[in-house]
This record gives C-alpha cells, sequence and structure tokens, in this order.
C-alpha cells in the first residue's frame, strides 16, 4: 500500500494534465460561449501547476516506479518543464487565432493537454509498451487536432495523410518491439539492453532495429519518412501546425534517448549507420526542398527535415556528447519553430493567413519592430550567430566530427550555406521590398509582449549559450550515467 | 598613479560595447519623423566610440610585441570559450581606423540618407562595435561570433540602402563570405578537439603535422581570401561595392577588407607556419594576379565605383603580397597598406557619393569637365586619385613602396610585377580622373553642380591631411607595429611540425 502511495506521487504531473484535461473537457459544456476564456486561462494555469510539481519532486536520482515501467530522472523532468513552456507559449499564439475562426473550443484545450500527457508518458517511458501508448496518446490527439477545423477540406487531407502514414509508422514500431521483445523476453529497457549484452547479435535483432528506428524517423520526420511532413504542415491550420512540428520534436528525443541509448546501446554499431544516413539524406534533400518553396509554411516543414538531419549529426555520435548536443539542438529548434510560426500567427488575421512568403514583403516598413524579431528568428534557424541557433549548430557538428565523422560535417556546413539562402530569402522580403498589404496589427498585447520576450531570448542565448548548454549537458549527463 | 588608474578600464570592451549600445540607443529613440535627433545621437555615439579607441593608442607600448590590453573572463565554459580581448602591433591601427571610419560615415551618411535614418546609422554603429570585436578578439570562438555577426548589419545595409541591383549583390555578398567563414568554423573544431580549448595562444602553440596545416590554411584561406578578396574569389566585391550606399561602400573598403588580412596575421599564418611557408609561392602568385590583371579589369571600368572597387582589390593583393614574404620590411608595409588603402578608399568613394548624390549616376560617361563647376571638390579629388596611384608624399606611396622594396630582395620579377601597379594604378585612376573632371562641361547635369557644402569638406579635409600626413610622416603607424612584427616573424621561422624520431 505503501508503495502505491509512492508510485502515485512520483505520475503527480501526469495527474494534474490528466484530471485538469478531463475537467476542462467537462466544464466546456457548462459555461457560455463566451466565457470560454476561462477554458484558456485554466490549461495555463494546469501547465503552471504541472511544472510547479515537477519542480518540486525533483531529484537527482533515477527514481522507477510502477514496477520499473515508469523513470522519473533529470533528463525527464527537464524535458517536461521544456514542453510545459513550449505548450504554454503555443497557448498564448494561437488564442487569437482560433477566437477569429471560431475554432476557440475546450476540446482544443482538451486535446492538447491529453497529447502533452501523451508526450510526457513517452519521455518517462521505460517499458516499450508505457512508450508506445505514449507516442499513440499524443498521434491520436494530433490525428484529431490537424482535422479540427471540419469545414476545412485542406485540414481534413492533411488529417488523412497524418493518420495514414502515421498508423504505418506505429505498426512498425510496434512490429520492432515484437521482435526485440522476442529475442529478449522482455519489454523492460534495461533488461533489455542486457539480454542484448550477453547474446550474440541476431538478424532478427538487427530486424527490429530496424523497425524501431524507422518509427523513430517517422516521428522527427527525417528522410525517408519525411513524406508527410510538408503536406501536413502546409494542409494544417497554423496553430495546429505549431502543435506538431514543435514540443513532440522533444519527445520524439527522450524516446529516442530511452530506446536507442538505454535500450540498444549494445547495437550502437548498426544504429549509427542508419542515423547517419538519414542525418545526410536529410540535411540535403530538406535544404534543397525548401529553396523553391513559395509557401511559408511548406518552406518551414523542409526546414525541419534539414534541422531534424543537424539532430540526428549529433546523435549518431552515440555518446554523451552527441546526446547533449542534440538535445541543446532540439531545444533551441523548439524555441524557434514556435517563434516562425508565432509571427506568422500574429500576421494573420480573419480571413488571412500570412502564410505565403509573399504576406511578408516590406513588413520592415509595416512594424519594424517584428520584422527584427522574425529577423532574429530566421537568422538563428540559419544558424548565423550571435543567435543561439548558431551554437546549436556548432555543438552538433563538434560532436560529429568528435565522433570522426568528417565529411558529414564538411558536407552539413556546405548545406548550411544552402540553408541560410531560403532563410535570408524572407528577410530579403521583409526588408527590401514594398509592402504588398497595409492592414494593421490587430494581434493582442499579452501575444506580441511574449513574442518579443520569445524572440530576444533567442539573441540573449546566443549572447549567453551557457545557460542552456549546461542544462542540456548536465541533465543528459547524470542521467544516463 | 593617474597612469595606473587609466589602465585599470576596460578600454577594449568600452570600444566593442559603446558603439554596439549607442546604435541600440539609436533605433530606439531614433526614427524618420526625428531625423535631425538620430543623426545627433548617432554623432555622438560615433565620436564618443572613437573617443574610446583613443587612449589604447596613446597608452600602448611599442617596445612590446605581444598582446596588450588583455581582458580575459569565462564566457562558456562548456566548450571553455572565454571572452578573451587584446591588441598587438597590428590590430591597433585597425581598430582606430575602424572607430575613425564610423564617424565619417556618419556623417557622409547626413542629409543623404533620408529611409529608415535610425536603422541606417544603429548598422553602421553596430557594425563597428563588431568589427572591433574581430581585430580584438583572442578566443577563436569569440572572433568567430564577431566576424559572422558582421554579415547580417551588412546585408542589410547594402540590401535596404543599395543600388538597384542591390538584392542580388547583398545575397551574393552574405553565401559567399558565409561559405568561406564555416569552413574556418570546422578548422576551428579541428583545432579545438586537438587542445581543447579556443585559445589563440594554445594553437599557436600547438604541434601539426603537415597534412593537417594544409587543411587549415586551406579552410582559412577560403575565410579569408574571399573577404580580402583574392583572386579568383572576389567576384562579389564589385556587385557589393556597386550597389552599397556610399556609408557602405567605405566601411566595405576601408574596415571589411582588412578583416580578411588581419585574420591571416592573427589565425591562417601563426597556426599553420609551415603551410604557409608551402603555400608562399602560390599566394604570392595569386597575389601578383589581383595586382596586375585586376589593375588591367579596373582599367576597362565604365562605372566610377566599380572601377574603384576593383582597384582596392588590386590594392589588397599587396597586402597579401606584402604578408607571405616573410620579412619585416614587407609585413609593416603591407600592414601600412591596409591602413592608407583604408583612408584613400573612403575619400575615393565619398567623393563618388558626392558626385551621385548631386547627379544620380555612376558612369564616367555622364560626366566631364567637374573642375569647371566644383573647384574645391576637383582638388580634393585630383589628391585622392594621386594618392590611390601611389605618389611619393601621399599615404598610398608609403605601404606600396616599402612592399616593392622588399619584393626586390625576395625575387626580381616579383618585384617586377608588383612594380607595374605604380604604372597601372596612376593609368585607371588618372584616366578616369581626366574623363570625370577635366575637358569642357559634358551635359546640363554638369553645368548644374554645386561646389561641395561645409559637411562635406569637412570630411575630405580631414581625410586629406590624414593622407598627406602618413604620406609624410608614417612614423606614428610604423613605431607600433615594429615590436609585433618581429616577435610575429620569429614565431613563423619555428616550425610546428612535430619532431619525428630517427
Amino acid at each position: 500500500m505503501e508503495n502505491m502511495q509512492f508510485d502515485l506521487l512520483a505520475l503527480l504531473p501526469e495527474l494534474v494534465i490528466l484530471g485538469m484535461g478531463m475537467f476542462i473537457l467537462l466544464l466546456d459544456l457548462f459555461i457560455l460561449s463566451q466565457n470560454r476564456s476561462i477554458l484558456y486561462g485554466l490549461s495555463q494555469f494546469t501547465l503552471f501547476a504541472a511544472a510547479f510539481f515537477t519542480f518540486k519532486t525533483h531529484t537527482p536520482a533515477v527514481g522507477f516506479s510502477f514496477s520499473h515501467m515508469f523513470i522519473d530522472d533529470t533528463l525527464s523532468d527537464v524535458i517536461k518543464l521544456m514542453m510545459y513552456l513550449g505548450t504554454s507559449l503555443i497557448f498564448v499564439y494561437t488564442r487569437k487565432y482560433l477566437q477569429d475562426r471560431n475554432l476557440f473550443r475546450g476540446e482544443f484545450y482538451a486535446m492538447v493537454l491529453f497529447g502533452l500527457l501523451g508526450m510526457m508518458i513517452m519521455v518517462s517511458g521505460h517499458n516499450l509498451l508505457l512508450i508506445y501508448i505514449g507516442l499513440e496518446l499524443l498521434s491520436l490527439c494530433l490525428y484529431a487536432l490537424v482535422a479540427f477545423d471540419r469545414e476545412n477540406p485542406r485540414a481534413s487531407e492533411a488529417a488523412m495523410k497524418y493518420f495514414v502514414l502515421g498508423a504505418l509508422a506505429s505498426g512498425m514500431l510496434l512490429y520492432g518491439m515484437s521482435m526485440l521483445y522476442g529475442m529478449t523476453a522482455s519489454l523492460d529497457v534495461s533488461d533489455i539492453a542486457n539480454s542484448i549484452m550477453q547474446q550474440n547479435k541476431s538478424p532478427v535483432l538487427i530486424m527490429g532495429l530496424v523497425f524501431v528506428v524507422a518509427g523513430i524517423a517517422f516521428k522527427f520526420g527525417a528522410v525517408p519518412f519525411q513524406m508527410w511532413v510538408p503536406d501536413v504542415y502546409q494542409g494544417s491550420p497554423t496553430p495546429m501546425t505549431v502543435l506538431i512540428g514543435s514540443v513532440p520534436k522533444l519527445a520524439a528525443y527522450a524516446m529516442t534517448v530511452r530506446l536507442l541509448v538505454q535500450g540498444l546501446h549494445p547495437l550502437a554499431l548498426d544504429w549509427q549507420d542508419m542515423l547517419m544516413l538519414m542525418a545526410v539524406l536529410s540535411i540535403v534533400i530538406g535544404n534543397f526542398s525548401a529553396i523553391v518553396q513559395t509557401n511559408l509554411k511548406r518552406m518551414l516543414a523542409y526546414s525541419t527535415i534539414s534541422h531534424v538531419g543537424f539532430i540526428m549529426l549529433g546523435m549518431m555520435s552515440a555518446n554523451a556528447n552527441g546526446f547533449a548536443s542534440s538535445f541543446f539542438y532540439i531545444s533551441t529548434y523548439v524555441l524557434m519553430s514556435i517563434a516562425s510560426f508565432g509571427i506568422i500567427l500574429l500576421l494573420s488575421r480573419q480571413g488571412f493567413e500570412a502564410e505565403e512568403i509573399d504576406d511578408l514583403k516590406g513588413l520592415n516598413q509595416r512594424h519594424p519592430w517584428f520584422a527584427f524579431l522574425m529577423l532574429i528568428i530566421m537568422f538563428s534557424m540559419a544558424g548565423i550567430p550571435p543567435t543561439v541557433g548558431f551554437y546549436a549548430k556548432f555543438t552538433v557538428l563538434q560532436a560529429a566530427w568528435q565522433a570522426g565523422f568528417t565529411w558529414q560535417v564538411v558536407l552539413a556546413v556546405l548545406m548550411a550555406v544552402i540553408g541560410a539562402f531560403y532563410y535570408l530569402n524572407i528577410v530579403r522580403k521583409m526588408y527590401f521590398d514594398a509592402p504588398a498589404d497595409h492592414s494593421p496589427l490587430t494581434a493582442p498585447v499579452d501575444m506580441q509582449f511574449i513574442l518579443s520576450v520569445h524572440s530576444l531570448a533567442l539573441l540573449g542565448l546566443g549572447l549567453f549559450p551557457e545557460i542552456l548548454l549546461g542544462i542540456c549537458g548536465h541533465s543528459l549527463l547524470i542521467s544516463l550515467q | 598613479m593617474m597612469q595606473a588608474d587609466l589602465t585599470s578600464i576596460s578600454w577594449l570592451s568600452l570600444a566593442i560595447w559603446l558603439p554596439v549600445l549607442s546604435g541600440i540607443l539609436v533605433l530606439l529613440l531614433g526614427g524618420d519623423h526625428k531625423a535631425t535627433l538620430t543623426r545627433w545621437l548617432a554623432l555622438a555615439g560615433s565620436l564618443a566610440s572613437f573617443l574610446v579607441t583613443v587612449p589604447l593608442y596613446t597608452l600602448y607600448d611599442v617596445q612590446d610585441g605581444f598582446f596588450q590590453f588583455e581582458e580575459l573572463l569565462p564566457w562558456i565554459p562548456a566548450f571553455n570559450i572565454h571572452y578573451h580581448l587584446g591588441i598587438d602591433g597590428f590590430s591597433l591601427p585597425l581598430v582606430l581606423l575602424t572607430s575613425f571610419t564610423t564617424v565619417i560615415v556618419v556623417l557622409a551618411g547626413w542629409e543623404v540618407i533620408t529611409k529608415h535614418v535610425a536603422q541606417y546609422m544603429a548598422a553602421f554603429l553596430i557594425m563597428s562595435g563588431i568589427m572591433i570585436g574581430v581585430f580584438t578578439a583572442l578566443d577563436a570562438m569569440l572572433y568567430y561570433v564577431f566576424w559572422e555577426a558582421m554579415l547580417i548589419p551588412m546585408f542589410l545595409v547594402i540590401g535596404i540602402w543599395g543600388g538597384p541591383n542591390r538584392v542580388y549583390a547583398t545575397v551574393k555578398f552574405f553565401l559567399y563570405t558565409l561559405l568561406g567563414s564555416l569552413l574556418m568554423l570546422v578548422a576551428f573544431i579541428y583545432l579545438y578537439h586537438q587542445t581543447g580549448s579556443f585559445e589563440l595562444a594554445d594553437y599557436y602553440l600547438l604541434p601539426l603535422s603537415m597534412q593537417a596545416q594544409i587543411y587549415i590554411f586551406i579552410a582559412f584561406f577560403m575565410a579569408f581570401a574571399v573577404k580580402i578578396p583574392m583572386w579568383p574569389v572576389h567576384t562579389w566585391l564589385p556587385d557589393a561595392h556597386v550597389e552599397a550606399p556610399t556609408g557602405g561602400s567605405v566601411v566595405l573598403a576601408a574596415i571589411a577588407l582588412k578583416l580578411g588580412g588581419y585574420s591571416f596575421l592573427r589565425f591562417a599564418m601563426p597556426i599553420a607556419p609551415d603551410a604557409s611557408h608551402y603555400f608562399s609561392a602560390a599566394m604570392v602568385a595569386l597575389s601578383l594576379i589581383a595586382v596586375v590583371y585586376i589593375a588591367l579589369v579596373a582599367l576597362v571600368q565604365k562605372d566610377m565605383k566599380k572601377l574603384i572597387a576593383y582597384s582596392s582589390i588590386s590594392h589588397m593583393g599587396f597586402v597579401t603580397l606584402g604578408f607571405f614574404m616573410f620579412s619585416q620590411l614587407a609585413l609593416e608595409g603591407a600592414v601600412m597598406q591596409m591602413i592608407s588603402h583604408g583612408f584613400i578608399s573612403s575619400a575615393m568613394f565619398l567623393c563618388v557619393g558626392v558626385l551621385y548624390d548631386r547627379v544620380h549616376s555612376r558612369e564616367i560617361s555622364a560626366y566631364g569637365g567637374v573642375v569647371n563647376k566644383m573647384p574645391v571638390f576637383a582638388a580634393f579629388a585630383v589628391l585622392f586619385a594621386m594618392a590611390n596611384s601611389g605618389l611619393p608624399g601621399t599615404s598610398g606611396f608609403v605601404g606600396e613602396f616599402m612592399v616593392i622594396l622588399a619584393a626586390v630582395k625576395f625575387n626580381f620579377w616579383v618585384a617586377f610585377f608588383a612594380a607595374t601597379t605604380l604604372i597601372f594604378g596612376a593609368a585607371y585612376t588618372l584616366w578616369m580622373t581626366k574623363r570625370v573632371f577635366f575637358g569642357d562641361v559634358a551635359n546640363h547635369h554638369v553645368a548644374e553642380l554645386l561646389d561641395l557644402n561645409k559637411r562635406e569638406f569637412l570630411i575630405l579635409g580631414i581625410l586629406a591631411i590624414l593622407v598627406i600626413g602618413f604620406g609624410v610622416y608614417p612614423q606614428p603607424i610604423t613605431e607600433v607595429m615594429q615590436a609585433t612584427s618581429i616577435e610575429f616573424l620569429k614565431h613563423m621561422a619555428i616550425s610546428k611540425l612535430p619532431v619525428t624520431g630517427y
């Protein structure tokens, strides 16, 4: 009985999210539509409360509960805190958009919170099945969210594509997991690692690994599992795009750490090559495809693919330095991508999506301040110092170099120049072209303020990168030792 | 006592951050509707930034060939990166040149820039701080951050205030430079994993195999050769220059090109001395191609700015030539040439700017007989043209002469080709001067020209004094770099190849 009590305490943040998600869903039935802002406030409060409990219950020691199925280490706590922050920012930026389009409903917040719960389970899952359940919870919420705007045929199409390909990927992951289970007779991540250590490499094990890596790659959107990314990014309403494109990458990273590092590290030599190939292909294909895009969301989708390539460049090093650098890259990437979509959401208004690159034309003459913020975001994505994006690229490149991937680093560097081209293109439109549209900004003040702080943070973290670098490196090191 | 107080101030940090902060201040307080306030704020900021660099010169110990005014703070402990600043005899004149040029640029854009005044002034102030950062950083990563950060304001300056083809030019400028810089970053990553730090001092002492040195040298070469620019990676420069506003051209020519030259002295050569010797013949050859071939290209230009841009490339050929002959005379001549070119090319671009502001054309054929309408301006322009072609008594002569003198000792044919610049330089500069300034008044645009106003007179006057002053008495510049160049050559003479056994 005592044991059980402890177990639930370790899950306190998850329980808060779950309970509040259900409460919001119920409350939505009983309040008037003009009072729905309460739901928004409650959701933000939920994130705050979860962050509070995550922070409060944090200990440096690694804790297990529910018979070793649920792990609570520093890494999971840090990732969860980042997720709360990301989700909270997304709530701020999307509120106006949802209100304008009659999508401001309780289901949205409940669904996002359930999705977050799924991600938190992925982060803390120490058992193949638990990780899979977390992933499915997240995926189902995202499928539903993409189709949230029922009247929008493009969104429905995107949801369909996302669902079909996502279900396929989940199937592959599960298939791989079943093979691992068959070979190791366990679903527990540490037991799997021990068992693989004691046996010879068998084809079934490698097949299992291939399917697991494919499942992970799909979640990241790495080449050759990237087909869904551009279509889903472009087709979804922008709030859903930012939901798909940002925080879930953190969960995918955690899943990679749990499965590949903690579970399948004895097979590192095998998955290193797979990640290497995907990294190189993602960087090349992502960058080259992004150049020709005219739709900003689609361009950001391809740029995401190339960012994923860089993230894998760090992970393929298969050592603590590499995974720490990927972690840093993902944290900055999540910040950058939410900020870039924040600008799109800021500029969009009723009946106008601001999602073509040309919609940014002459932004410097209309709103010099937001043009400046977008400038920071774009240079950060391109990896130009003194923005934080540079350090993300730098840490990943040095980790890959240390692990001996010389030509991959040189190739990645050359591709970064290609990448700079399409980010510059945006800056060019904002600063050098005349505005095509003169309507005033209608975004609420809190959104403008938070978006400003958020974008400036990209510059601030670039001037003092040690803050985030230290958190990422430290949390990974003490969790993996 | 007074001395001790003055040396305890972090002059270098001030020199970097004062212009950056004043740039931010201009952005925050200024705007198009209060343009006058913006201009005065920018001028005050640039003057203050210049004044804080003056003590660097007065307090500098010319006997000491190593780094002075050092500041060392931990910055990114995760990668052992430090905020490490310091100057020696090579960087000191360049720092002063930078802060001085910024004042000139602010004055030059005074009435000319009417669109986004605050952003224009702020961009130059911030750029000035960043460039001083490049010249003073002693930590490779700090240096790299400054080096790359400079691209952002320059990209905007050319793109927003430039000429008709500005977008093409600025994107080309950015991507060319970025490609070179990223290869340099790979070299830094390699060096970091060899030494575990980004300290320049550690890199200087690191023994490296010949193969490693060659790769490192090539990576640095890609970054610096683009910036200088050396033939054949120079093609971004004429485009960028032609399309940039006058201030942008001045900063590009006077300072940005020097970043490349300086970086050869600070990074490529001391880190890979054996590779530098190995490649010296090739570098000398490339420099001579720049000197001779680019001078011929300059000769046929129809656009004044393009002509000066090509002449800059040709003059920078002298700088790299001087570096790779490994003698004190050549080295000091090359650094002298960098400083003097900073003044002369600024002056030349400002002269074109004066004409362009009035007639809105940079074509040589659009002018003729300007002297009849603008006698004072013509006097200045002819003086700077003389300096550009290396007339004795102007600062342009000193550096070129020192390099040629050193070349005679090095190899007769090198000296021969280098010396042709005195002919070609005179040919293209004076021919342009003749076509623009002399003869009869060519058209009604020229007939309506008004002579220099007080602001223009002031700018060109200061530059004229400096050009003649350093031409007659170059001692203030040469004496600060003497000790440093001796130390530099000592370092370059020692092989870094690992000592192999029997």
